[in-house]
């Protein structure tokens, strides 16, 4: 049956491509290449083929959609509106809405493939947080993640702007609101933004650029990059029996990982596509058009502005004049320290520890969360902070919700805020040392069998077995490398290096301590285990589990 | 469908003795064969296929890939012929139902029919594979450092001081000239966030319909309604700082700040309806309280009290704007503002009123 020639065709148009530019040898070389196969794997895939989905559908509505401010009175399929005067944009979009064919369809898959984008690129970005999966040689593909997490966010601002409803409208007024507190410059800003008064006419045609040209072309290009340095630099995996720093495991790109990510996105294809069907979303004609002195109580921005609302709503409400200058701090704070904060100190983070490190090893194994317990509980500090602030955007649901007072709601926020992410830190911290005392248990004392046997003197116990080698691979997985040392941090006699001295260099030393795995040894197991672990014998340490860093770090 | 598991390394007694998978850590290898695996082939390929099991995994798969083809084939129809045409909210809404699960079926068959080929049809064995350095030989980076060196001498650059200074001189405005060119997106803000449409005897006319108001017809206590000045009823731009706020209050709850005496009419009081937090319209009126409550973040601002803050982020209370009546007993502003209306700005400083 097996042939060494595929069929003519093909064989036809790679001869043509291969006598032009080789390309036989380049695509015997790549589709060789083996792909780890673990289902976190798939969450930048739904964001990858979201993105795909935006751009189509987006160029569909393109094809009708006028960016325009103009007045036009509405005369059209949506009878309660007749004769209301409304924007070209918001009179364009119920034209897509109700009279082309698909255009409703095109529309709402349109929006939810930009809910799932963003949705699916958080989960994302913190798969690879707490898998550590950022380290050397990965930061500079965390980065572009960060970037184009944040421009996605715009650029889903600017997309739901465009249609000029009453939603999206007081949107707009919030940004130019928040635009025109930023201290110096903000007025500026706002006039140059919006080419004169709110709401006025130039504003929805430059989103509109924006939104379909200048983001979606630099998110290509990002995308473009994000996958070929992914492609040279393959995943990461989790450790596992066989497994090592040097190798991965998994199937070739031809023709295993080929079909199945084809598959993969055919089946976000139909998700979205099915959410467009079954579950309406932004029903502008229920909204009316965009007029300033006009609101509809309760109102929500799409789920990933949520954080910046909440962040609007719990702030006190401090301002100062000084010198006949305003600072409103009750604006400019929550729109620029959550977002800043979290943002930039994503991208930092992998140069933080590396610093505080001094680990320059190539990482290619992703940690399990619990033998990294300062990251992930610096990690869950995040997620409980922002996790608030969005609560925080629906505090009018929840009382609503709950039968609260309002401004119950609102100090309650006012207070987690700040309380939440510590306790988020400490419990996560012990959690994640919990779970390290309670696999070096597993592996000094096996697993529970299920089996119980009596003893002679009558007392039951259950019969605990060695864990598997699979088992075992995985547990002793973790970065056993002695903790990195600060190189020059201290001579013999304990003297601390000059650059372990001042302010800089404490700082280094108490986040090097934070970092340090040997924290698990506070519950009386940590590193021990490696010496008495029933499956602690050659065999595992020949897996190559964990010595692969090695040969890494020689080159340097 | 079914996952595979007997078939892995681990002989049954030492089956018994693996514990649950842990979420986050991967399967045990070797999960996809339908028989026995065989050494493995070269590059990695050679799973042989139990024959009976492949042919109904083929079926199944052949049927998902013809309910994709019908699929289409519908959604044609759905487009085309029924129901076809939209244009009212019915047929909209049908031709989306219509429309949109045909197209699900189309992904979700192929999707479908994918994964049982990828999982009982592909003989393709999981294998382990060296990662390639990342970085490159020393000898290459050497081999690169002394071609850059020789490059750049060569290049001329390196000694002459003058061309050197002089293209860093020539490359150093040019970053500017794409901000130049921004100049013109708008005009300068100058003062004009310091005034709204409304002055000395401009009429309050109703928003929506634009008949002006008279105060003897604006009496039933506890009424609120929304004005904009006369000329401005269409003007978004206009409405969006001039909007205002007019209630009926009780004149003996009032308190009434020095030196704003006049500027209500028996009660009938109007504030800016721009939020001073980040300008929503603060559009929502509590009767027993008197509370104006703006949706957007919650400011509440106490109507009886000079509209000041009692809750919320806004930090300083809705301008007033003074009314009177004209001699045909209409209500009028009767100056404009006197204080900058809407969100705070840099420039805007406390104001004197
Ligand atoms: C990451 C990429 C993108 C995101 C997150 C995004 C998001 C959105 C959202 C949320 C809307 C509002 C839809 C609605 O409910 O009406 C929208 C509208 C729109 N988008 Fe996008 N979009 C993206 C890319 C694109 C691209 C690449 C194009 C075209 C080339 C495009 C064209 C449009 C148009 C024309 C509209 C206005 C029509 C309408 O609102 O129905 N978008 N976008
Ligand atoms: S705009 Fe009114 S509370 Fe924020």
């Amino acid at each position: 049956m097996s042939t060494t020639t595929p069929p003519k065709a093909i064989d036809g148009a790679i001869g043509y491509a291969d006598e032009r530019f080789a390309i036989a040898g380049f695509l015997r070389a790549k589709s060789k290449k083996v792909f780890g196969d673990h289902w976190s794997f798939m969450l930048g895939e739904i964001a990858l083929y979201s993105f795909v989905i935006l751009l189509l559908s987006g160029v569909f509505l393109t094809l009708w959609f006028k960016p325009s401010m103009s007045e036009v009175v509405y005369h059209g399929s949506y009878t309660k509106l007749n004769g209301v005067s409304v924007s070209e944009a918001y009179d364009s979009t119920l034209r897509i809405s109700f009279d082309v064919r698909g255009g409703l369809l095109m529309r709402q898959i349109h929006h939810w493939a930009a809910v799932l984008f963003l949705a699916s690129t958080m989960v994302h970005l913190l798969r690879i947080f707490f898998t550590g999966a950022y380290r050397k040689p990965r930061e500079i593909n965390w980065l572009i993640g960060i970037v184009m997490f944040t421009i996605a966010i715009l650029e889903g601002l600017f997309g739901y702007s465009l249609p000029d409803d009453l939603l999206s409208g007081t949107g707009l007024r919030i940004t130019q609101g928040v635009l025109q507190s930023i201290p110096l410059v903000g007025t500026y800003l706002f006039y140059f933004a919006f080419g004169d008064a709110f709401p006025g006419h130039d504003f929805i045609p430059r989103l509109y650029t924006i939104h379909v040209l200048l983001i979606p072309g630099l998110l290509l290009a990002l995308v473009v990059a994000h996958l070929m340095i992914m492609w040279f630099q393959s995943h990461t995996q989790f450790p596992g029996k066989g497994r090592s720093n040097n190798t991965v495991t998994g199937k070739a790109f031809f023709p295993v990982f080929l079909i199945k990510t084809n598959a993969f996105m055919l089946f976000t294809f139909a998700v979205i596509a099915g959410l467009a069907t079954f579950a309406q979303i932004n029903p502008i004609w229920l909204f009316g058009p965009y007029t300033p002195d006009s609101i509809t109580a309760g109102s929500q921005p799409d789920f990933y502005m949520g954080f910046l609302e909440g962040a609007l709503r719990i702030m006190p409400n401090w301002e100062t004049n000084l010198w006949g200058h305003t600072v409103s701090w009750n604006v400019m704070i929550p729109a620029l320290v959550p977002l800043g904060l979290i943002m930039t100190g994503a991208a930092v983070w992998p140069f933080i520890e590396q610093w505080a490190t001094g680990d320059r090893k190539i990482h290619n194994f992703a940690d399990r969360p619990r033998n990294a317990p300062f990251r992930t509980a610096v990690g869950m500090t995040t997620v409980a902070f922002y996790g608030l602030l969005w609560l925080a955007g629906g505090n009018d649901i929840i009382a609503d919700k709950f039968h609260v007072s309002l401004y119950a709601t609102t100090w309650f926020f006012r207070f987690t805020i700040v309380i939440g992410p510590v306790i988020a830190f400490f419990v996560t911290k012990r959690i994640c040392l919990g779970l390290q005392g309670k696999d070096a248990d597993v592996l000094h004392h096996g697993v529970e069998s299920g089996k119980i046997m009596r003893l002679p003197n009558g007392e039951f116990i259950e019969v605990h077995e060695p864990a598997s080698e699979e088992e075992a691979a995985v547990l002793q997985g973790k970065d056993l490398l002695p903790a990195p040392e600060l190189e020059e941090a201290e001579d013999e006699n304990g003297v601390p290096a000059p650059s372990a001295r001042g302010p800089l260099g404490k700082v280094r030393k108490n986040l090097n301590r934070a970092f340090a795995p040997d924290e698990v040894s506070v519950d009386g197991h940590g590193e021990g285990h490696h010496e008495t672990g029933p499956h602690d014998d050659e065999q595992l340490a020949s897996d190559g589990v964990e010595t692969g860093g090695g040969k890494a770090i020689s080159r340097h | 469908m079914t996952d595979n598991n007997e078939n892995s390394d681990v002989t049954p007694e030492e089956e018994g003795r693996v514990p649950k998978r842990v979420i986050g850590t991967p399967p045990s290898v070797g999960t996809q064969e339908l028989l026995p695996r065989e050494e493995p082939g070269e590059g990695g390929s050679g799973y042989v296929l139990d024959e009976k099991k492949a042919r109904s995994a083929e079926r199944v798969a052949a049927f998902f890939f013809t309910l994709t083809f019908l699929a289409s084939i519908a959604f044609i129809f759905f487009y085309a012929v029924w129901p076809g045409h939209v244009g009212n909210i019915q047929r909209a809404t049908r031709s989306n139902y219509t429309l949109g699960i045909a197209l699900t079926l189309i992904f979700l068959g192929l999707a479908v029919g994918m994964t049982i080929w990828v999982r009982h049809l592909v003989t393709t064995k999981e294998i382990v594979q060296e990662r390639h350095a990342i970085s490159s030989t020393a000898e290459d980076r050497e081999a690169f450092n002394e071609f850059f060196q020789k490059g750049a001498q060569e290049s001329g650059l390196i000694q002459r001081k003058l061309l050197r200074r002089t293209l860093l001189l020539a490359s150093a405005p040019l970053g500017l000239l794409p901000l130049v060119l921004l100049r013109d997106l708008g005009p300068l803000p100058e003062k004009k966030l310091r005034h709204t449409k409304w002055k000395s005897g401009t009429r309050l006319v109703v928003d929506g319909t634009g008949q002006p108001l008279k105060a003897t017809d604006f009496n039933s206590p506890g009424g609120i309604i929304t004005v904009v000045p006369e000329g401005a009823e269409n003007n978004l731009d206009e409405i969006a700082t001039s909007a205002v706020l007019l209630l009926n209050l009780p004149v003996d709850q009032l308190k009434i700040k020095k030196g704003r005496e006049n500027w209500n009419v028996g009660g009938i009081v109007a504030y800016s309806k721009i939020c001073t937090h980040v300008g929503c319209p603060a559009a929502l009126y509590e009767q027993t309280t008197h509370h104006i409550l703006c949706p957007c973040h919650q400011s509440t601002f106490d109507a009886l009290d000079s509209a000041k803050v009692i809750f919320g982020p806004a930090a300083r209370p809705l301008p007033q704007l003074p009314i009177g009546v004209d001699s045909e007993g209409y209500l009028i502003a009767t100056s404009d503002f006197k204080e900058p209306v809407g969100p705070s700005f840099w420039e805007r400083g406390r104001p004197k009123a």
